[in-house]
């Protein structure tokens, strides 16, 4: 088993690793880039907390070989905030308190991104089932999707 | 100078506010480092082998073949972990902590550990797990209470016996004791009883469902000293047990817990620790060990399964005569389910004359329980507030009023003996019947449940401690893992003690190295016991602050006061002095002598029960028995929120796991004893398009035992919702509801008459 | 492990067709990783078909539609034509897993899994859709309620890749719908599902029916009972539970972890009727 030269774009930084051919891409972000804001949870695509945007679609990186990133873009959480100002969604997760844990929040940010990117007002509805795939023990998702409904109207603004 | 009078029922500046928590941005930006986050020079990689049988006997474990793979470091067997001193400490039996860790000679359940490798990469540790030969004589095996409690039924443990039992058995049994509580006459009180509900009740095992497997990376050096990084709920837990099973000293072991992605009572034990910390010693490298979520499902501790008789009497007046339940919980394949803590909670909302309930605690084979927010009282609550629902109906009086005519409240003596000092049931259940949802109208095929519940809330041994820097600025380092926010909490309560901004404090959880023992995140007790602790610590703090006002004063220590950060005069006889900031006398420490601190450690008592009050609101679809929770309302008595949004949190994640828990949630086993569902996939956690926003209502009355009146609020939220979410079922179906998780076969099957 | 991300298909046909040992195919790699991070598989090449250009898009032919085996669910549900053409397709492909899974899955992926509950398998059953296979011996067109051949296993020889499925163009007043049952609203494999299409006349008398219903067999089923039951008619009470008992009738599911047969059975009735009445509807306008 000889390991797969890769080269890729992650949150706009040009990247090389070398990754095992079966080695999934959350597994080469963590161990290989140490990014390890991306979460594994399941490493079955049910809980969302390795979602990561790979060439603008959301993603559970725990789905997609490392192999695979070759010649694409990735962004994941440590890319969501521009430097030291945190997105409006970063901030209003803090000021609703809707992380307990914190582990899930990486996943949830990334989507909740993906989702106001794509539709800059959903109601809650659309909120809950876009964000569906990111499981929360925690929080009971209430304050997740309030932030994330007061983020979206911020950002409208 | 623990001067609780001059704090409690004052206006507060920081407590009852919603700061940002001090974790915060980390968590937020991904740089928070969890159990899996940590990585060292020269780390290895290890998993473990598990029993794919319920119940063998393990003639040989061959790990030849392994060791000789390349790359391959290290390889674990039982032989390799043997009990020595210490653990002292725990409430489990370290030999059956020892056993679950890694089997000795009989696997006891799928998923058991069997053995362990460390190896350069985890894909040649999963290489050479295929590698291990074990040989297993498969025994019959049993995974159901009532089964596992019937004459026939396999021995799991040949030489246990029912303990507590008179006369003593004369054979061995799964069952491993019985206890007993309650006072009065039962017969007595159902003889004068105008209506007698009678039920068996059943609910299947579930998960704590954290969304952070178990995970750690132990480095043994070479000189006999150790480090531990993990998601542990408890760190000094996870000293005392691993020094205990590898026989270790305790001041050898120093173990940090990471940031930890929830636990509910899951990671309060070790499972992975001292296999990681094993494989450590026999190689001389830093090891890491992450467990997959099957394993997660299969081989930690979820909540027991139960099987529960209730027999409520009640009279035409609405007062409850006698209340009598009896309990199996299986505890998995080792004694030790929370029988006791289910059999205290099932009655401890009522005010009962004559009381009791009998516990049985089962083995089977199945992964050793753990505990899981209110262990026990979900299920007691769900067969006992099912049955006051009925009770009601048949007197035909509102569950609420119900509820309140035999509500505890101060001065009751509880099933299990005490006597409450000041609750807070009465005002949740008269905040539930007040509330705009109770008042609201049912759609088609909906129904309204109400339920109560109640958790104990633990203190125990804690410390503290908290040092004021040159700049005036201060931080606090408590031994409890934050868990939900608690580090927040700690800050504001020091602030407010202290008397500096908020943003002025800092609170790390240090590591057991660095700080006097503290127990577990667990109980509830938390913001309660290191809250309290901080608060001491402070004042501890404040003391040398004002010796050091007096010095530079040159009058006498106790002519100092504190108030609102600033030392004072205490009087005009003590001299005409301008207050002094703390900032000021913290600029002037190495002048006057030396650092400033101040720390606490103590054991934590004083606790004050929380109770709650559910309202629940099912839709179902008669066609398919699909339910939606159309509408839930948590009602709870915090008795002082410090933080109330983290205080609301624990309310809505409380009330949604127990939706999760009331509909789908359910460990199933097949005919071969292995586990059916061990991913999120098929162990089936409410996701967000599955529940409404929670609502929720801060009760606050105080508990006086704490310098801010904080009542512990993380576990009484998942007491209720089985009863009230079986209720508003029972209610939309016409048919009652006795079997959880209530899941769409099920309503399905009552809907049709079944 | 090797992988190998081809251009062509030729390329790929050429590399499965000559690997000894076990192969597997990465278009979505929604089920293919998961399978082989629980241990199901262990494939010795990886076969990447989405560098293949062809195969990532959505291209209209003879009136309908030609997906590529690399089309994700989220691309079909953006391809507003194909969404107003084959609504019940789209919404039954995209019910396949969260948002996430839409961003990777594909339908022929979904087919090619075999799975007796694969959501598009019975819209597409429905739908006449055919799978276009590409392979060692040339190319095969198979229609997809011939592609599954029991649990797990598809009709593929060794070297073969599923290239594209096809939709044929929709006449006026024809739709189709798709829904199933899972216990939570989102993420779960389906207990029972059930695509219907139907092509109606001016007047609204059903002319065509095609129904197919999945868990509730060792293979998604087309139940030509249930199609009869409502050919003919404007879909009255009478004809749905006709429709409703012809489903019912084809069932022979198992006990498991997500459902009784019992249940089953009760819930594909019910559901026959929704669906039906759903894909009527969107004929109707």
């Amino acid at each position: 088993m000889s390991n797969i030269h890769v080269s890729a774009t992650v949150n706009g930084d040009a990247v090389e690793f070398l990754c095992e051919p079966d080695e999934s891409l959350l597994d080469s972000l963590r161990d290989r880039l140490a990014l390890t804001g991306s979460k594994e949870g399941c490493g079955t695509g049910d809980c969302g907390a390795c979602s990561v945007v790979l060439d603008g679609r959301l993603v559970c990186s725990c789905l997609v070989l490392g192999a695979e990133a070759d010649g694409r873009t990735i962004e994941t959480i440590e890319g969501v905030a521009d430097g030291d100002d945190l997105h409006p969604l970063q901030q209003k997760f803090l000021d609703h308190a809707a992380l307990q844990c914190g582990i899930c929040t990486p996943g949830f940010l990334v989507a909740a991104k993906a989702l106001l990117e794509r539709n800059p007002d959903p109601d809650e509805t659309e909120i809950r089932y876009w964000l569906a795939g990111n499981l929360c023990r925690c929080t009971g998702y209430d304050k997740i999707v309030r932030a994330v409904m007061d983020a979206a109207e911020e950002m409208r603004q | 100078m623990n001067k609780i009078d001059d704090i409690s029922g004052t206006e507060y500046k920081y407590v009852g506010t919603r700061p940002v928590r001090p974790d915060g941005v980390d968590k937020v930006t991904g740089k928070a480092q969890f159990g899996a986050d940590l990585y060292a020079p020269g780390m290895l990689f290890a998993k473990i082998l598990r029993s794919p049988h319920a119940h063998a006997r393990i003639l040989s474990v061959n790990t030849d073949k392994a060791e000789a793979l390349d790359g391959v470091k290290a390889v674990l067997t039982y032989a390799d972990l043997e009990l020595g001193d210490g653990g002292h400490d725990l409430e489990d039996d370290m030999n059956h902590v020892l056993e679950n860790v890694m089997a000795r000679g009989k696997a006891l359940y799928d998923g058991h550990a069997v053995a362990a490798v460390a190896a350069n990469s985890a894909s040649i540790a999963k290489r050479a797990l295929k590698l291990i030969d074990v040989e297993y004589e498969v025994l019959p095996h049993v995974t159901d209470i009532e089964k596992a409690i019937a004459p026939d039924a396999p021995i799991i443990h040949e030489d246990m016996y029912t303990q507590d039992m008179d006369p003593k058995p004369e054979k061995p049994s799964n069952v491993a004791r019985r206890m007993e509580i309650g006072h009065g006459d039962i017969e007595a009180g159902f003889e004068k009883a105008d209506f007698i509900f009678e039920r068996r009740f059943r609910t299947e095992a579930a998960h704590q469902g954290y969304i952070e497997p178990h995970a750690c990376l132990a480095n043994y050096r070479s000189d006999g000293h150790a480090e531990i990084w993990c998601c542990t709920q408890g760190h000094f837990m996870v000293r005392s047990a691993c020094a205990a099973l590898l026989g270790m000293d305790l001041s050898k072991l120093r173990v940090t817990a990471s940031e930890i992605g929830g636990g509910f009572g899951g990671k309060t034990t070790v499972f992975i620790e001292p296999v990681a910390l094993a494989l450590s010693r026999k190689c001389g490298r830093p090891v890491k060990l992450v467990m997959d979520r099957d394993e997660v499902f299969r081989a930690s501790g979820p909540t027991p399964s139960s099987v529960i008789d209730v027999k409520i009497g009640a009279n035409k007046e609405g007062v409850i005569t006698a209340g009598f339940a009896e309990l199996w919980f299986q505890g998995g394949a080792f004694p030790g389910s929370v029988i006791d803590l289910g059999a205290m909670c099932s009655f401890a909302c009522y005010n009962l004359e004559n009381v009791k309930a009998i516990g049985w605690d089962v083995v089977v084979n199945r992964p050793k329980s753990a505990a899981y927010r209110a262990p026990g009282a979900p299920m007691a609550a769900f067969a006992v507030e099912s049955a006051l629902d009925d009770l009601a109906d048949r007197i035909g009086i509102d569950p609420i009023d119900f509820r309140l005519k035999n509500a505890a409240e101060e001065g009751t003596i509880a099933s299990f003996g005490p006597k409450f000092r000041r609750i807070g049931l009465k005002e949740t259940l008269e905040a539930a019947k007040a509330s705009d949802h109770y008042n609201s109208q049912l759609g088609p095929n909906q129904g309204r449940g109400v339920a109560s519940g109640f958790w104990f809330n633990f203190g125990g041994t804690t410390s503290a401690s908290i040092k004021i820097e040159l700049d005036g600025t201060a931080v606090v380092t408590v031994g409890t893992p934050d868990i939900g926010g608690s580090r927040a909490s700690m800050c504001q309560m020091a602030a407010e003690t202290l008397g500096i901004p908020y943003e002025d404090v800092r609170c790390i959880v240090a590591d057991t190295s660095s700080l006097p023992y503290s127990a577990t995140t667990e109980g509830s007790r938390t913001t309660h016991s290191s809250g309290m602790a901080t608060v001491y610590a402070a004042q501890n703090a404040i003391g040398v602050m004002c010796s050091r006002a007096a010095m530079i004063w040159g009058i006498p220590e106790d002519a100092v006061d504190w108030k609102d950060g600033h030392a004072r005069p205490s009087g005009a006889n003590a001299g005409d002095f301008e207050p002094m900031s703390l900032a000021e006398i913290a600029k002037k420490a190495h002048e006057t002598g030396g650092p400033i601190a101040g720390h606490c450690e103590f054991e934590a008592g004083k606790v004050g029960q929380s109770f709650g009050t559910h309202i629940a609101d099912a839709e179902i679809d008669p066609e398919t028995g699909f339910t939606k929770i159309v509408r839930y309302t948590v009602i709870q008595d915090a008795g002082r929120a410090i933080h109330p949004s983290y205080v609301e949190g624990q309310y809505q994640g409380g009330a949604v796991q127990g939706i999760g828990w009331a509909l789908n949630e359910e460990y199933i086993y097949g005919e071969d004893g292995r586990l059916q569902n061990a991913g999120f996939l098929d162990y089936r956690m409410p996701v967000c398009s599955d529940v409404p926003m929670i609502e929720t209502e801060i009760v606050e009355v105080p508990n006086t035992g704490h310098p801010f009146g904080v009542r512990g609020v993380g576990e009484t939220p998942i007491a209720p919702p089985l009863g009230a979410i079986g209720n508003a079922l029972s209610h939309a179906i016409g048919r009652r509801m006795d079997t959880i998780p209530m899941s769409p076969p099920r309503v399905l099957e009552a809907v049709n008459g079944g | 492990m090797r992988y190998l991300a081809p251009a062509s298909v030729d390329e790929a046909v050429s590399a499965l067709a000559a690997e000894p040992g076990k192969t597997g195919i990465l278009a979505g790699g929604t089920d293919l990783l998961v399978q082989m991070k629980t241990g199901l598989i262990e494939p010795d090449l990886i076969v990447d078909i989405k560098k293949i250009n062809d195969l990532n898009a959505i291209r209209r032919e003879n009136g309908g539609f030609r997906i590529g085996a690399g089309v994700s669910g989220a691309q079909m549900g953006e391809h507003a034509e194909l969404a107003r053409a084959w609504p019940g397709v789209v919404e039954s492909v995209n019910l396949i897993g969260s948002t996430q899974i839409q961003g990777r899955a594909t339908a022929a992926g979904n087919l090619c899994n075999a799975s007796p509950a694969a959501d598009s398998v019975p819209a597409l059953i429905a739908a006449s859709a055919v799978a276009s296979v590409a392979g060692p011996g040339g190319t095969r067109e198979i229609a997809v309620e011939d592609f599954i051949a029991a649990p797990g296993q598809s009709v593929l020889e060794k070297g073969e890749i599923v290239v594209s499925l096809f939709l044929p163009s929709r006449p006026e007043h024809a739709s189709d719908a798709y829904e199933r049952f899972i216990p939570r609203t989102e993420m779960d494999i389906a207990v029972v599902g059930v695509g219907i299409s139907v092509d109606t006349s001016a007047e609204g008398e059903v002319k065509n029916a095609r129904v197919g219903i999945g868990a509730v067999a060792p293979t998604p089923l087309l139940v030509n009972e249930a199609a009869d039951a409502i050919v003919g008619t404007k879909l009255d009470e009478e004809a749905l539970e006709r429709c409703a008992s012809a489903a019912m009738a084809a069932c022979s599911p198992i006990n498991d972890k997500r459902g009784t047969i019992d249940f089953r059975i009760k819930v594909a009735g019910a559901l026959a009727k929704r669906v039906a009445k759903r894909a009527y509807c969107r004929a109707r306008g």
